[in-house]
């Protein structure tokens, strides 16, 4: 059994400066692509399909099977592309920006062995554009890596090139879907495509590109130092590694904490020093507000992707908001919803539409002014923008509804009862005017 | 309409030939270079639009569909700061709505709250601000958070907001909790477009504070406890 805390991606980030690449180089960095550059690229792409790490970014596809999809030959008129998805805005994730803000160098590193086995030689970090200091250390660490001879031409005699670009986005959600990602990148509005093709056949340009989370990635280095065997020693037989799970919320000690994956919220809150002035939990998310809600009764979900697949929920970013017994579910609900109407790209119209309408049922419903049958209702548009929509947002935004209803239906109800109420009240006062 | 010259001059031009160096293929500077263009104005304006649809060849139709879909793109003149609370559920229930519906009656004027994207002050002048409401920061643990000019001020309270604008206004620049040494919004823009102070104001802004003690949480908690991750074999290091 792995410790409670695996500190891997996370090992460095109480050294002083650990951001620089003088730490980085002094904490076993940069040993990763001296072995990586000597190897053939199949076989860094079989030791990460060995491994069995799947992607961070919220699907958990293989990293090493998505890999595999690039071409495996090199033309100079088809050049491959690698793309770092660190716009990180699923609400409640917060794992991507510390890391590239605590130690840029390994993802950098990851970059670097990554582009050497897709065939890629450039290679962009699509960071959303909030996040000044994150994108300062990012700049300031690909300078360093120019500097010391990690990037640039014939990377440490290796015969490899690689070039980094930086780009910060412009704030807007759905440029985390990958190919809306790459339609942003490409200067234009942030709208998914249709897929296929696949990135992998046509992504940045029409050209074969993989785009990968900022912890996938960074993660690399560490499988191809460690082994695969090692890597398995933590986390479960379907997903190994340790994962950085986000705490936030009502706890009494909110943070980042990388553990095996398979850690059950009941050990999480252990480490944060359980709930907030022991006022009781009541809902939670395992990974973001796009995967379903999980209550008290979920404590001892495994968090890995099968045991939050079994419980009705899923993995996603393992973002682990933890609400306590003092929050409306109906309030946190029309939030979120709010939050997807806004985030809609527009494209599609059960997304567009739907989420419009959504906001205002429930918008009527916190303000009192709710019926039994808009939850109904609710129920209803969910079922047509569930599986009918052009991207994931759509799926993510009925998330936090379908299962509010299924947990917390008392509490929708509860609201419409209070309205029906006051209803016959006014009307008994009409009555007797 | 004025000429994109007059306001767009040679070391903005240099600055956009730059950007679109980064990028095989010149359009992907789209994005970067209306950073720039906020650098230089505050917002993106007409005159803007027409500066990047001449760089990239582009109409300006183009460009200004570009630019309506993204938030941090300002289509009114904004103060020097720019101060966004999250109010997104999580912070929201932390505080976040509170703080937000604080700043805007403390920053509004007789009685009226200041809107979504409203400047307190005359835009561009010392001690304006304009102010937002943001969805989430990537910044939960430190909920609830708020930002000035995009750099962190986490777990904020009513209070401290309240201090921290008035702080502002006066002409004071509170250091971020993580984040360089507060500036403005129009060179926080610059930054955002790839460009950034001299070698020495960069590695000092560089150094700024980032690590948060929610941050570091589970690695401190690990070195108190001695848990580590399982060790690598040596063979493995060397040879894999
Ligand atoms: C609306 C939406 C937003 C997303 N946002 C992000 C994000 O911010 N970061 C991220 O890595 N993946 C995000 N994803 C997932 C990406 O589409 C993609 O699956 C991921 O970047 C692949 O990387 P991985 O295989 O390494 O996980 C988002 C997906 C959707 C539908
Ligand atoms: S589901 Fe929503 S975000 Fe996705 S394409 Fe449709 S409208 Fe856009
Ligand atoms: S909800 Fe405010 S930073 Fe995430």
């Amino acid at each position: 059994m792995a410790d409670p805390i695996t500190p891997v991606l996370t090992k460095r980030w109480l050294s002083p400066n650990s951001w620089r690449l003088s730490t980085y180089e002094q904490l076993e960095g940069y040993t990763a692509i001296k072995n990586a550059l000597r190897k053939p690229q199949e076989q860094i792409v079989a030791l990460i399909k060995d491994a069995g790490l799947r992607g961070r970014g919220g699907a958990g596809f293989p990293a090493g099977v998505k890999w595999s999809f690039m071409p495996q030959t090199s033309d100079p008129a088809r050049p491959h592309y690698l793309v770092i998805n660190a716009d990180e805005g699923e609400p409640g994730t917060c794992k991507d920006i510390p890391l590239m803000m605590a130690d840029p160098h390994s993802l950098i590193e990851g970059c670097i062995i990554a582009s050497y086995a897709m065939r890629a030689n450039h290679c962009f970090i699509y960071v959303r554009g909030e996040v000044l200091h994150c994108i300062r250390r990012l700049h300031a660490a690909v300078r360093e890596a120019y500097d010391a001879g990690y990037l640039g031409n014939d990377i440490l005699g290796s015969g490899f090139d690689l070039d980094i670009t930086v780009h910060a986005g412009a704030g807007a959600y759905i440029c985390g879907e990958e190919t809306a990602l790459l339609d942003s990148l490409e200067g234009r509005r942030g709208q998914p495509r249709l897929k296929p093709p696949f990135p992998a056949a046509a992504g940045l340009y029409a050209k074969p590109t993989t785009v990968n989370n900022v912890e996938t990635i960074a993660t690399v280095p560490y499988i191809v130092n460690g082994g695969s065997d090692w890597f398995r020693e933590m986390g479960t037989e379907k997903s190994p590694g340790p994962k950085i799970y986000s705490v936030s919320g009502h706890v009494e000690n909110p943070g980042q904490y990388e553990a095996p994956l398979g850690t059950t919220l009941r050990e999480l809150l252990e480490l944060a020093g359980g709930m907030k002035d022991g006022v009781p939990l009541k809902f939670w998310t395992p990974g973001g507000s796009s995967t379903p809600l999980l209550t008290a009764d979920h404590m001892d979900v495994p968090l890995d992707f099968e045991g939050a697949a079994e419980a009705g929920s899923m993995l996603g970013t393992t973002a682990i908001m933890v609400f306590n017994e003092t929050v409306s579910v109906p309030w946190a609900v029309m939030k979120w919803t709010r939050f997807y109407e806004h985030e809609s790209c527009g494209k599609c119209t059960p997304c567009r539409e739907g989420t419009f309408w959504l906001a205002q049922v429930l918008e009527r419903m916190v303000e009192g002014r709710g019926t039994e049958e808009d939850i109904d209702t609710m129920l209803d548009v969910c079922d047509n923008i569930l599986g009918r929509s052009f991207c994931a947002l759509g799926d993510g935004a009925v998330s936090p509804i379908e299962s509010g209803i299924k947990y917390f239906r008392d509490e929708f109800l509860a609201l419409c009862e209070d309205n029906k109420a006051k209803q016959s009240d006014s009307a008994l006062v009409g009555a007797s005017a | 309409m004025t000429e994109s010259t007059e306001v767009f001059d040679a070391d903005i031009h240099a600055k956009a030939a730059e950007i679109i160096g980064r990028y095989p293929v010149a359009r992907s500077a789209l994005l970067p270079m209306l950073h720039l263009v906020q650098s230089v104005q505050g917002y993106v304006s007409q005159e803007g639009i027409s500066f990047c649809a001449e760089q990239l060849d582009l109409t300006d139709a183009e460009v200004s569909a570009v630019v309506t879909f993204y938030t941090m793109y300002k289509r009114k003149p904004c103060g020097e700061h720019l101060v966004s609370v999250c109010t997104n559920t999580l912070c929201a229930a932390m505080g976040g709505d509170a703080i937000y519906k604080k700043l805007a009656g403390h920053l509004g004027e007789n009685g009226t709250p200041l809107g979504h994207e409203q400047t307190s002050g005359t835009p561009g002048e010392q001690g304006s601000i304009t102010l937002e409401h943001a969805e989430c920061l990537a910044a939960c643990d430190l909920a609830p958070v708020l930002q000035v000019n995009y750099e962190y001020y986490d777990n904020q309270t009513e209070q401290s907001a309240v201090e921290l604008v008035d702080a502002l206004r006066k002409g004071e620049r509170p250091q971020p909790t993580r984040g360089a040494p507060l500036t403005d919004l129009k060179s926080a823009e610059q930054q955002l477009a790839g460009f950034f102070p001299d070698e020495e104001q960069f590695t000092a802004d560089v150094d700024g504070p980032s690590a948060a003690e929610e941050t570091l949480r589970g690695a401190t908690l690990a070195q108190d406890r001695g848990w580590v991750a399982p060790a690598m074999r040596d063979e493995e290091a060397n040879h894999g």
